[in-house]
């Protein structure tokens, strides 16, 4: 138990350093960026307590805020994918979710695909809508979300292959 | 009471929720409201001493091309000093150094730019202890950078001209017809400036400069040429799309100009207001 809150501590300041140094500075094509940190939304352990969680997903969404001078808006989108994870998990791998066994490294590639997918597009829609803060450019919103969420989802994928087989 | 706090508890994940949702919306419109931004922002210690941490690596892999810049800079200023007694009598050039005595100028170095965003801001790794202040003016060699706007001991936060918030007052430079400049957040080597009436001459390729009307930057210091331009709807206003001179994807060193007479001018102001 201890070795995994430790892992998920180390987990967390990681994914922040690589974001707001490395990952924020990419801008291919002028605003394409991708997010890596929702990762750790993503991998943090299914069965853990939920209030918890909640609160680390904010606090993890705001200190990106706080670094990319952005007010809240990681925290919102970082918040409402913590909320809505365990009915993601749900759609996602059905039946196994609930035996409460799951690990992502072993789950069909298929069904963790669309978990992570369904996750990022959530997440980046809600964050590019925060930061632009008017229907008006709902386009660029929408282009935005689907251009950095294919990336992202591309970084996390890789990331996911490259360290799983500390686990095994 | 006890089905209350039953209800609370069974709830207690939803409320977590949406009160942590409400903090982040929260911290968000109070980052669009101009001038009232809040306690968060890269100019706290903590955030700003890690980009200043990581800044050295990068300043340490651009030394040359800061090298470049300088001696590019310290050029044109030999050349001005030599031809001095020869061009004195030209009106319409500028030089930031010749504001004798109203404006103090300096130097910062840039530890985080972002330009990718509708509202971007920059941080200096300059703060109150070397004496800036927030309403100060950020300029490079090559043109304007934005507004000082948050401060504290050792960092302090600019407001970019690639801002949506940004209004910067800006002039021809051949005549003194002035207009706003503002960023519609697309394109960051494109600003836009606005209210700039009919009758005034616009040509593409004008240099476009900062004006007199603003208690900020000097008159003068170049920001761009004009790209192309329009009449806006009420066919009595020019909207111009301007080029900048800056490369905002690419601040190393910038100038830090303090207005001396500002505080004098302002009170100044308010006294008329109070009659």
């Amino acid at each position: 138990m201890n070795s995994s809150i430790l892992k998920n501590i180390i987990r967390f300041v990681g994914l922040v350093f690589i974001q707001v140094l490395i990952l924020n500075n990419i801008n291919f094509l002028g605003y394409i960026n991708p997010y890596l940190y929702v990762l750790f939304i993503l991998l943090y352990p299914f069965n853990s307590n939920q209030s918890i969680f909640l609160v680390l997903a904010f606090l993890l969404g705001f200190s990106i805020d706080l670094f990319e001078d952005s007010g809240g808006i990681h925290a919102a989108a970082c918040t409402v994918i913590a909320f809505i994870r365990p009915n993601l998990l749900r759609f996602s791998f059905g039946i196994s979710y609930d035996h409460q066994n799951l690990r992502l490294s072993t789950t069909p590639i298929g069904a963790r695909l669309s978990y992570i997918f369904i996750s990022i597009i959530i997440h980046h829609f809600i964050l590019f809508f925060l930061e632009m803060f008017s229907l008006n450019h709902i386009i660029l919103i929408l282009k935005k979300t689907l251009f950095s969420g294919i990336f992202s989802v591309i970084m996390i994928m890789l990331s996911l292959a490259v360290f799983s087989k500390k686990y095994r | 009471m006890q089905q209350i706090f039953n209800f609370l508890i069974r709830n207690k994940n939803n409320i977590l929720f949406l009160f942590l949702l409400a903090l982040a919306v929260f911290f968000t419109i109070q980052t669009h409201s101009f001038h009232k931004s809040s306690f968060i922002s890269s100019a706290n210690v903590v955030t700003g001493g890690i980009y200043s941490w990581a800044n050295d690596f990068d300043k340490y892999m651009h030394l040359d091309e800061y090298n470049e810049r300088l001696m590019e800079e310290n050029k044109q200023l030999r050349n001005i000093l030599t031809n001095l007694n020869d061009t004195i009598s030209i009106e319409n050039y500028t030089d930031t150094s010749s504001f004798d005595g109203t404006y103090y100028f300096r130097t910062a170095r840039v530890i985080n730019n972002n330009f990718a965003k509708p509202n971007n801001f920059l941080t200096l790794n300059q703060g109150k202890e070397a004496g800036i202040e927030s309403e100060f003016g950020v300029i490079t060699s090559k043109g304007v950078i934005g507004i000082i706007d948050r401060v504290n001991n050792r960092f302090s936060r600019v407001i970019s001209i690639l801002n949506s918030e940004s209004r910067i007052n800006a002039q021809l430079n051949k005549t003194n017809h002035f207009g706003s400049l503002i960023w519609n957040g697309k394109n960051p080597n494109i600003v836009q400036l606005i209210d700039v009436p009919r009758q005034a001459p616009v040509k593409e390729g004008d240099t476009i400069v900062t004006g007199g009307k603003s208690l900020i930057f000097p008159e003068g210091i170049p920001i761009g040429s004009i790209q192309d331009f329009k009449l806006d709807q009420s066919e009595s206003y020019y909207h111009i799309n301007v080029k900048l001179f800056n490369d905002m994807t690419n601040i190393g060193y910038v100038y830090v100009i303090e207005n001396m007479e500002r505080d004098e001018i302002l009170e100044l102001e308010q006294e008329e207001d109070e009659q």
